[in-house]
Parts: C-alpha cells; sequence; structure tokens
C-alpha cells in the first residue's frame, strides 16, 4: 500500500476531476466537490513530504516493472517538497475561485480542467521517467491552454495563440532531446540516464541532446531569450487562473530543468556559463520589462520572468550554497507569486481595472486590506526578515565568492528594481489620490456578502501566514532546501533507490 | 533506408521551422504539424530499424543474443502521434475562434493595446 501512497495526490486529483465532469453544470455541488479534493489533495500531500523527510527517497515501480524497464514513480526530498507547495497553491486558489469565478466558467469545466492541471503538476514532480514526464508536460499544457481560453474573450484568444504555439514548440524540442537520448543510451529513466549518459563518449552528442532540453525547458520556465510569450498572454486570463500559471507553471519548467542538470547533465564549464549568461540576461531584460508597464498584471508578469533568473543563477553556479539558495527561492516565490495575482483579484473587484494609472486612494478606502497587501509586496521584495530575504544571502554571497561580479550586479539589479516597481505600485495604487471621482458603481466587492469576502481574503491571509512563516522561520525551510541541495550533487542515493541496487 | 529518413526528418524540420517563422497563423500552425512529424520520426529512426526481428528472447537464453527491432521508440510515437493529435486539433479550433473573433490571420495584428482584467 504504501505504493499506491507515492501517486495518491495524482490520484486523488485525477478522481476530483472526473466527478467534477460528472456533476456537469451542477455548480454548487461541483464547488463543494472541488474544494473537497484540493483538501484530502493537501492532506496526503503533507504526509507525502513528511514520510519521504523522514524515511529518504521512496520509489514506486508502475505495473510492478522493474526499472530501468517500467515507468518509476519518484518521491525524493524535491519532488514531494514540489507537490507539497503545488498542493499549498492549488487549495487555496481553489478556495479563492469559489467566489472568483463566475457560474458561466464553473459550467464549462473550470474546476474539472483545473484539477487535471493538478494532476498534471503533481506528475510531472514525481515520475521518475524521462518520457513519462512529457506527458505529464502536455497534461499540464492542454489542461492550461483549456483555462486560459476559457471564457472566449478577444483579449485571451490573442494571448492565448502565442502561448499555445510556444509551448507546442518547447514540446517539440522536449521530444527531440529524448528521441536523441534514446538513441545514445537506450534508456528512458532518469536513473538509468544518469548512469549510462556519464559513460558515453560521443560528448559532443549528448550536449546537443543537453541544449535541446534547455531550449524546451526554456521556453516553459521562460528564461532570457524565450520568455516573450509570458508578458503577452498573462494578463488575459481571470485573476484566479493567472494565480495558478504564474505559481507553478513555469516553476514545472524550473523543476524539469533543475532534476535534468543535476541528474543526468552535471553541468561542465560551458553549460555553467551558459546558464549565468542566461540568469544575468533573464534578470536584467525582466526587470527593465517591469519598470516600463502600466497594467499591474503586465508588471507582475515582467517580475516573474525577471525571478526566474535567480533559479537559473543557483543552478548556474551549482554550489551547494548557490543551489540552497535557489531551491529556498522556488518556495518563496511559489507562495509570493500566486498572492500577488490574489490580491491583484480582489483590487479588480473594487475598482473595475488594473490600470495603475487610473488607480489611486486604495489605503483610504480599505486600510486593512491595505496593510495585508503591504506585506505581500514587501515579501516579494525581500525586506529583512520577510522571506524574499534569505535565499538571495546565499545567491549573492556565492556570486561574490565566484568572482562574477557581473551576476553579482545583475542579482542586485534585479531586487532593486523589484523594490522600485513595488514602490511604483504602491504609490500609484495605495496612495495617489484617484485622477476621476470614484464610481460606486464598478466596486463588486462592496455588494459582496460577509461569507464571501471572508473567501476572497481569507486565502491572501493564508498565503501570507506561510510566507511569513517562511520569513520568521526560515531555519526550517533552509535545512529542508539544504538536503534538497546536497541531494543534487550526490545523486548515487537516487540512483541506488530508483534502481533498487 | 536510414538515409532516406535522415534526409526527410531534416526537411521535415527545415520546412517547419521556415513555416512557423511567417506571420500567418495556419502557416504557424503547418509549421508545428510537419515538426511534429519530423520529431516522430526522429524516435523512430533513432531506436535503430531493423527489419524482420522481432524482440524475442530465445529460449535458452535470458539476454538477447543479436540485433532486435526496439518495440520501444514505436510505443513513444504511438504516444506521441495521441498527444499531439489532442494539441493540434485544440490548435486548429483556437485559430478558427481568433479568425472569427479578429478577422485576421496576421500575428502583427494580434497584439491587445490594453490591459483588460477578466
Amino acid at each position: 500500500m504504501t505504493d499506491i501512497f507515492i501517486i495518491s495526490p495524482i490520484l486523488i486529483h485525477m478522481i476530483t476531476a472526473v466527478l467534477c465532469m460528472a456533476l456537469w453544470k451542477k455548480v454548487t455541488a461541483i464547488r463543494l466537490m472541488s474544494f473537497a479534493g484540493s483538501s484530502l489533495g493537501l492532506w496526503y500531500s503533507i504526509g507525502l513530504f513528511r514520510k519521504t523527510w523522514d524515511s529518504g527517497i521512496l520509489t514506486m515501480q508502475a505495473g510492478n516493472w522493474p526499472a530501468p524497464f517500467g515507468i518509476t514513480f519518484v518521491s525524493d526530498t524535491f519532488s514531494s517538497l514540489m507537490v507539497l507547495l503545488t498542493a499549498i497553491a492549488a487549495w487555496t486558489i481553489g478556495l479563492y475561485s469559489l467566489v472568483a469565478i463566475r457560474k458561466s466558467r464553473v459550467r464549462f469545466g473550470y474546476y474539472s480542467i483545473f484539477h487535471f492541471l493538478i494532476m498534471g503538476l503533481s506528475g510531472a514532480f514525481l515520475t521518475g521517467d524521462i518520457f513519462n514526464l512529457y506527458v505529464w508536460f502536455e497534461i499540464v499544457i492542454i489542461s492550461s491552454f483549456v483555462l486560459m481560453t476559457l471564457g472566449g474573450q478577444r483579449e485571451q484568444m490573442e494571448g492565448a495563440i502565442k502561448y499555445v504555439a510556444m509551448n507546442m514548440l518547447a514540446s517539440v524540442f522536449f521530444l527531440t532531446a529524448i528521441g536523441i537520448l534514446y538513441g545514445i543510451t537506450g534508456s528512458l529513466n532518469m536513473a538509468d540516464l544518469s548512469i549510462k549518459v556519464a559513460a558515453i563518449e560521443n560528448r559532443s552528442l549528448v550536449n546537443i541532446s543537453a541544449l535541446l532540453f534547455f531550449i524546451g525547458f526554456g521556453i516553459k520556465s521562460a528564461v532570457f531569450p524565450l520568455y516573450y510569450w509570458l508578458p503577452s498572454s498573462y494578463h488575459t486570463p481571470p485573476s484566479a487562473t493567472a494565480a495558478i500559471f504564474g505559481a507553478l507553471l513555469t516553476k514545472v519548467g524550473v523543476y524539469a530543468m533543475f532534476r535534468t542538470v543535476s541528474l543526468i547533465f552535471v553541468p561542465d564549464d560551458f553549460m555553467k556559463s551558459l546558464l549565468v549568461f542566461t540568469a544575468v540576461m533573464t534578470m536584467i531584460t525582466g526587470a527593465l520589462g517591469a519598470l516600463n508597464q502600466k497594467g499591474m498584471r503586465r508588471i507582475y508578469s515582467y517580475l516573474l520572468v525577471c525571478h526566474i533568473g535567480y533559479f537559473m543563477a543557483g543552478l548556474g553556479m551549482f554550489t551547494q550554497l548557490a543551489l540552497t539558495g535557489a531551491l529556498f527561492y522556488i518556495v518563496h516565490d511559489i507562495i509570493v507569486k500566486s498572492n500577488l495575482f490574489l490580491v491583484n483579484g480582489i483590487i479588480y473587484r473594487v475598482r473595475g481595472t488594473t490600470d495603475i494609472t487610473l488607480l489611486g486612494g486604495f489605503q483610504k478606502q480599505y486600510p486593512n486590506l491595505s496593510l495585508v497587501f503591504a506585506l505581500v509586496f514587501l515579501s516579494l521584495v525581500g525586506i529583512p526578515p520577510l522571506s524574499g530575504f534569505w535565499p538571495k544571502i546565499n545567491l549573492i554571497s556565492e556570486a561574490m565568492l565566484a568572482n562574477s561580479y557581473i551576476l553579482t550586479g545583475a542579482l542586485l539589479l534585479a531586487s532593486f528594481v523589484t523594490l522600485m516597481v513595488i514602490m511604483k505600485i504602491w504609490k500609484e495604487v495605495f496612495w495617489k489620490t484617484p485622477a476621476e471621482a470614484l464610481n460606486p458603481e464598478a466596486n463588486t466587492f462592496r455588494t459582496l456578502s460577509k461569507a464571501k469576502k471572508l473567501i476572497l481574503v481569507g486565502p491572501v491571509v493564508l498565503l501570507l501566514m506561510i510566507s511569513l512563516y517562511i520569513g520568521l522561520f526560515a531555519e526550517n525551510i533552509y535545512l529542508v532546501a539544504e538536503r534538497i541541495a546536497g541531494e543534487m550533487l550526490n545523486t548515487e542515493y537516487y540512483i541506488k533507490a530508483v534502481l533498487q541496487q | 533506408m536510414e538515409i532516406l529518413l535522415i534526409v526527410l526528418i531534416g526537411l521535415f524540420y527545415a520546412a517547419g521551422i521556415y513555416l512557423m517563422f511567417r506571420r500567418s497563423l495556419v502557416r504557424l500552425l503547418l509549421g508545428l504539424l510537419l515538426l511534429g512529424n519530423g520529431v516522430n520520426l526522429l524516435i523512430f529512426l533513432m531506436g535503430n530499424i531493423a527489419k524482420g526481428k522481432p524482440p524475442i528472447i530465445p529460449e535458452h537464453s535470458n539476454v538477447f543474443t543479436q540485433a532486435y527491432a526496439d518495440p520501444v521508440p514505436q510505443s513513444l510515437i504511438l504516444t506521441a502521434i495521441v498527444i499531439s493529435f489532442g494539441l493540434q486539433s485544440f490548435a486548429i479550433v483556437l485559430l478558427k475562434r481568433v479568425y472569427l473573433l479578429t478577422g485576421t490571420d496576421d500575428l502583427d495584428t494580434l497584439n491587445p493595446l490594453h490591459e483588460k482584467n477578466l
């Protein structure tokens, strides 16, 4: 039975999605079912993380085919942490969607697609087979296509075209890389590949395959030359959808990159400098893009791109401390980025727009809410002792120690610009006197019942609590990140656990 | 046979990427279709083409003693074909919808000017 336990987050979300489909147009029943499913998923994800933390790497051979012949599901600390973060984000965003997502969208299957998306994400984190990872990626992207286009408004469609085209292209690159890798090794199991790739003499083919993986995952995780689809599509779907996309969809690309780089293509000097170069460019271009935007969600999209640079920097340096910093940053980033988009959704409800030039005076109108939002923003910026601060220490000190001053400069610039942009948002949205008199008709938040208001604000507060925990009890998260970084640098435990030697 | 396939894969990739560089949405889609087919052929080729050699281990041994037709690439291709079928049909419907809403299939005219939150 311990075997099934590993894939329980996948199974729970799959069953929930199917049941939501079966309930078809009964909106209340679907909402309740979805909430129950996410809660159960969260419970089992916590269980999985604790069990993995206590007893080390868990594996499951699908259909009892011994590795490396069958598909293996592996839950090491990294996978189970990502599954846990996915479940937290899914639970809070699912709760927020109860009110935020209109009935018409629920009737057209918002919740079942939402759960299929979470299922795909959990699967991608738990699989130990490279082709299976491809399949989970496809489940993720097709669900995200539907979520992105659900509603069918013109802006959404225009954003979706770029999103769909780039993601399909990324899949093609990914599949090409798998094809070449299979051709040179004859294996698909990641642990087995780790051994076989290291033994191959024809390094040029290995490097070609590595670069194709890099392009495929790079498009998905939105790194420097490949990110432009993200800011032109993430501002179109509803806030709840944007939150799940912003929090998790780029991170699954980052996860896949960390996994393949640490396990299969242990980076040589060229790969390291390529990763550091993309990190620097991603941070600089993302930061400059964020400075230039007027819509709040467009600003967030560029910040999202900008902060992907931190992960790439950690991966590019590939030392224990740098990886610990990058992994800590993933934990912080998933929680804070989903919260940002939820905050944005509430501001839109109050004002009917998220263009910062049209907004203003929010603090006067809702002083208590503004305090909550202020803490969210400060966590993102990383004012000590809030959550964004701790991982940056590691990254910056490692960059200094490696004498790469350009990288240090870019890291500092990225966090400085984040501060500047957030200050601009704060000044424009919360302090400025609005240019036009407020139209009370536009405030759809005011007319909501108390329970509904609580459901909208509750997730924001919960996520804020988690990021406060990350900031104030940073040593706990640091321990987790440190252990994952250790597992990445010494892969023999992973390989032994999977191949059961 | 291998040479023929290699040339064909190269053509598929080149034509696919060329078509993706065009501004027209239909060409973009056709480019993606061609690339998808190119990948499938590539996997087929990478799995060693062997004719009339089923992957059955002889009775008196535990391992394969000679070259055999690898069944794994074929199942990979089958999976990839099914997935790309789903994705491509979605993309076709999306293009049709975009064309109905905007009246254009030129990527340059598809730039939303202002943010609208839903």
